[in-house]
């Protein structure tokens, strides 16, 4: 792939779910990514083989967002190969769950909360707002887009046979590494973050003692509570409550 | 120059001139969520930032950007599912964030725990209507499909940028809707305020570190290790805080 056509598709592909829907999921900007590729087939823009390309490519998909250069670099390519049209939509339908399940576990679930977590441990340290983001901005954005380069590149490297590219040990043991750093991270950015946003107290003073044992055993709460109560709905009844307390008592 | 008006009762100046800046910057940031480009300026320590800076008060967006930070720890932006939008919600609350900061440029009490609720409530509301958008955009899209079906480009790129646009509009106005309210609201509040300063912020600072303990807790818990790995490192992260002072 050349260096423009690549530059084409990534840039795109930063937007594919700009058209995300309930009945297409990511299948318009599947198509609205690999449109360029689709240019170079016999006839060019609005020729046959483009047209009949383009509707394939169109419709319902669903993929990580930032896995989806495995299937966008796949599909220009067979496209370009003009592989029969009941091949190329084979593929697109198996290739579906595992690109969203193996994103879904590396990135949101894993390399996001880690990112966070070093947010929070550089706001605990005492860095300043502009350091803060730049910093959690630099870490998750070199996965980020590092992830995507490969996946397109990958992608129109293995063409059809790009399921072996899932077999990457990033995304095959990435979760694992990635969550035994998160839970270092979560356990000294906690202590430091909370330190900090409640002005440095001296630790021994009964206001951080009083956070030091409360905390953790609203955590433990909860954890037992999972499922039958988020924690942002906790803390939303927790502080109306409080704000009313403060300002009516 | 920042137009000011003098709505409250109390004399307070409300940020009038802000409103379109609010408004633009939830907007871009709220594309980031799933449009464009999930470079996650979207997540609340970088959007309250944004929201502080505006108003001329980046550290104490930053100190409700990381209690907003702790709660969005705990839901993954997963596909279809409905979640939080944190993004345009994050920009407003670090804008409330600012009302009455300290000398230290840190949040007022009052008006860092109503940032936080209003954070809060902003990120339910934008996840409701990511939902409405999916549908608009689903709605739009089907009178278009025997064109889509048709490989016809203008149809397909057309769907794309009304998407987008359509996204940027959402973040926008529900920064505009917002913002004002929250301003006042914090104003409010934060003049009423009877509790102590450290008594306040650590109500807030626990209810909030306790969501993200959980929730790290309930993410990696089950890889090998990794219970061991952070208990240990909580109690040297504690260990820390003991020596830093």
């Amino acid at each position: 792939m050349g260096v423009g056509l690549f530059l084409s598709l990534f840039l795109r592909s930063l937007a594919i779910q700009g058209a995300w829907n309930y009945e297409q999921l990511v299948g318009n900007g599947i198509g609205f990514c690999v449109e360029p590729a689709l240019r170079r087939l016999p006839g060019g823009v609005g020729g046959t083989a483009y047209r009949e390309a383009l509707a394939r490519q169109v419709a319902y998909f669903n993929t990580h967002p930032y896995l989806a250069g495995l299937a966008i670099g796949a599909l220009a390519r067979a496209e370009l190969e003009q592989v029969p049209p009941a091949r190329i939509e084979r593929f697109r339908t198996a290739l579906c769950g595992p690109l969203g399940s193996v994103g879904d576990r590396l990135v949101w679930a894993a390399w996001l909360p880690a990112c966070s977590l070093v947010a929070l441990l550089l706001f605990g340290l005492g860095l300043s707002p502009m350091a803060v983001v730049i910093g959690f901005l630099l870490v998750y954005n070199v996965g980020h887009l590092w992830l995507r380069g490969w996946a397109l590149r990958a992608g129109w490297q293995h063409g059809l046979r790009v399921a072996t590219a899932l077999g990457h040990p990033v995304l095959q043991h990435g979760p694992r590494y990635i969550g035994r750093a998160s839970a270092v991270l979560g356990g000294l950015a906690l202590p430091l973050a909370v330190h900090r946003a409640i002005g440095g107290p001296s630790p021994l003073q009964p206001i951080p003692l009083g956070v030091a044992v409360a905390t953790p055993l609203l955590a433990v709460v909860l954890v037992r509570l999972q499922g039958r109560a988020e924690g942002w709905r906790v803390v939303l009844l927790l502080l109306a409550t409080f704000v009313l307390f403060s300002v009516l008592r | 120059m920042t137009a000011s008006v003098d709505l409250w009762r109390s004399g307070s100046e409300v940020p009038v001139g802000l409103l379109g800046p609010v408004a633009l910057a939830a907007g871009l940031v709220g594309l980031d969520v799933v449009s464009v480009p999930q470079a996650m300026i979207s997540r609340p320590i970088v959007g309250a930032v944004v929201g502080g800076a505006l108003l001329g008060e980046p550290l104490a967006g930053l100190v409700c950007g990381v209690a907003l930070e702790c709660l969005a720890l705990e839901s993954l932006p997963v596909g279809a599912s409905r979640y939080n939008e944190w993004g345009s919600a994050s920009v407003v609350a670090g804008a409330v964030a600012a009302v009455g900061a300290t000398e230290a440029h840190l949040p007022a009490v009052g008006a860092l725990t109503i940032s936080v609720v209003i954070g809060i409530l902003a990120a339910w509301l934008g996840g409701w209507t990511m939902v409405r958008h999916r549908r608009l955009i689903a709605r739009v899209a089907r009178p278009r499909l025997d064109q889509m079906a048709a490989g016809d480009r203008r149809a397909v790129v057309g769907l794309q940028t009304f998407g987008i646009a359509a996204d940027f509009l959402r973040g926008a106005l529900l920064g505009a809707l917002l913002f004002l309210p929250g301003y006042l609201l914090a104003d409010a509040v934060d003049r009423r305020w009877m509790l102590g300063e450290d008594l306040s912020r650590a109500v807030v600072a626990t209810a909030v570190a306790a969501v993200a303990a959980a929730a790290v807790w309930k993410d990696f818990h089950a890889i090998s290790g990794t219970r061991r790995l952070f208990l240990a490192s909580l109690a040297i992260g504690t260990a820390v805080v003991f020596l830093r002072v």
